[in-house]
């Protein structure tokens, strides 16, 4: 398993949904601090699910291509999908993971935990509307 | 030099198919057989406790631990009894701080630091200020990276306690000036402690031609085992302060409500010390007599050169610390533009290269650099020309793979 698969490399040089929203409803960011990695995630939600996404930071090329990723994985998915994804569809996707960089790699999965406990009541209540629906 | 790599049985390994080029010697240095077999052998045929046993193999290993002690002591100019047996510098620093700071620290004091220390020769400085309530300054450093030894008689005053001040920075490299910094630190009335854990293993280093008052080091990076260190400390001194640690082997005569310490170094090495590991290291000091330390200094001061000389002729590359080879000890930190050093770390790896990459324990001196984290590459007696040069040609890989 070789830590950079050209898949990393081509979201690092090329990354997706880089920016920012001009009227997100979540707006979180979080860090790997000892490295100095930070990512900042947004989210447009509409109807219980992720209608737009972006990311913006600065860290290491597998915590940036990890972000790029992810948000072409969560674009489009349900909030109650998405609260149950684990963390290992995205260590799938990238390819693996080699240990010391797991949490380099698993930046853009925590930043969304955070997003999803940071959306309040009524997007929660929203969110279980559509479900039933 | 001569060819020391058959002595290092580590280097014959092979990591992800390549080579192992080992570039890491100022985390821990790797070990020759001579190292391993005198740990192995001590086990084999001579363990037992030392000092209080009445039987032979007792006094074989007391023989042996204090016969170690003899080597470092001479190593470093320095009496045994001066020599205290630590776990290591962290370990050594942690405790001075403690018992320096007993005796000789009281409110509206100052303690003086730098800031390109190692977290170990800071935050236990940190800690007793806040327990003191003494002040803390750090002396800054210059553009080049070396230390402001203008700062340094601006900030020194009759507050002044302690100067703690390490010898080679384990990041920019710089050599600092301690005959200099010694010679004004007692003109102010203070003493000077030396984080020394970049330098004895690295080149010839005196406590007499120092002036310095403490100095600490740890075996684990000079060819000797991890779990044992040095604090040395100036006879007078050592005897003014109390222990830190107390218990079996440091006391003299104890009453359930008082007791008195048994002379140095000894009041300081309570409990069962490491004994295997200072015989290891006292293995890794006959092994660095033998090959000299003015060569093991002119060795790697013709590899940092080299590696310097590469890295600098690459404009992907900015480098931190003193240009010059012969102002270094044997670190090199640097960073490739718009690249996180952990990638780096990770692609050389991926070529069997281990390099260091993060904040080295120096928070603040990255702060100062501006960056969060760099590359380090560090080398030692078995490194060879060839290795910088594999990983210079490594280094253009990751800037193809990379850079933008």
């Amino acid at each position: 398993m070789s830590p950079y698969e050209d898949l990393i490399i081509e979201h690092w040089r090329n990354p997706r949904n880089k920016g920012t929203l001009p009227d997100p409803d979540v707006d979180v960011t979080e860090a790997n601090v000892p490295c100095g990695d930070v990512l900042r995630l947004q989210l447009k939600v509409r109807d219980g699910a992720v209608e737009d996404v972006r990311f913006d930071g600065r860290g290491c090329a597998i915590s940036m291509a990890s972000a790029s990723l992810f948000t072409e994985m969560i674009k489009g998915k349900k909030l109650e999908e998405l609260r149950v994804m684990r963390e290992e569809e995205l260590l799938e996707a990238l390819g693996g993971v080699i240990k010391p960089r797991l949490k380099c790699a698993l930046l853009p999965y925590r930043t969304l935990q955070k997003a999803l406990a940071s959306l309040g009541p009524r997007a929660r209540k929203g969110e279980s509307e559509t479900a039933r629906s | 030099m001569r060819n020391v790599r058959s002595d290092f049985p580590i280097l014959g390994r092979e990591i992800n198919g390549r080579p192992l080029i080992y570039l890491d010697s100022a985390a821990t240095s790797q070990k020759p057989r001579q190292v391993v077999e005198a740990v192995a052998r001590f086990y084999r045929e001579a363990n037992a406790n030392v000092h209080r046993g009445l039987y032979v193999l007792s006094v074989e290993a007391t023989e042996l631990y204090e016969g170690a002690r003899k080597k470092v002591a001479a190593f470093i100019g320095a009496s045994p009894e001066e020599v205290i047996f630590t776990r290591g510098t962290t370990e050594s620093l942690n405790a001075l701080a403690y018992s320096l700071g007993e005796a000789r620290v009281g409110p509206g004091d100052e303690i003086l630091v730098t800031a390109m220390e190692h977290h170990a020769n800071l935050v236990p400085w940190q800690l007793l200020a806040r327990r003191k309530g003494a002040r803390l300054l750090a002396v800054g450093i210059t553009p080049e990276g070396e230390l402001d030894l203008g700062d340094l008689e601006d900030k020194l005053s009759d507050r002044t306690r302690v100067v703690a001040v390490t010898h080679v920075s384990n990041v920019l490299g710089t050599v600092n000036p301690i005959p200099e910094i010694s010679r004004m630190t007692h003109e102010a009335g203070a003493v000077v402690v030396v984080d020394a854990a970049q330098s004895v293993p690295h080149m010839r280093v005196d406590v007499q031609e120092l002036g310095c008052d403490f100095l600490a080091f740890s075996g684990h990076k000079m060819l000797g085992p991890t779990g044992v260190g040095v604090l040395w400390g100036r006879r007078e001194l050592l005897e003014g302060i109390p222990p830190f640690l107390t218990g079996g082997e440091m006391i003299r005569e104890v009453w359930i409500d008082r007791a008195t310490w048994n002379d140095i170094p000894y009041k300081f090495e309570a409990g069962t010390p490491p004994i295997a590991q200072a015989v290891g290291l006292g293995a890794a000091v006959d092994y660095l007599v033998e090959l000299g330390m003015e060569e093991v200094r002119r060795h790697e001061e013709e590899l940092v050169g080299k590696a310097l000389e590469g890295l600098l002729s690459r404009d992907y590359v900015e480098i931190y610390g003193p240009k010059d080879p012969a102002r270094r000890g044997g670190v090199v930190a640097f960073n490739l533009r718009g690249i996180h050093p952990h990638d780096v770390a990770t692609l050389l790896d991926q070529e069997g290269i281990a390099i260091r990459a993060g904040h080295h324990c120096a928070q603040p001196l990255h702060r100062l650099l501006g960056v969060p984290a760099s590359c380090r590459v560090s080398v030692y007696v078995y490194n060879t020309v060839d290795e910088i040069e594999a990983f210079l040609d490594a280094l253009d890989r990751v800037w193809e793979s990379l850079g933008r």
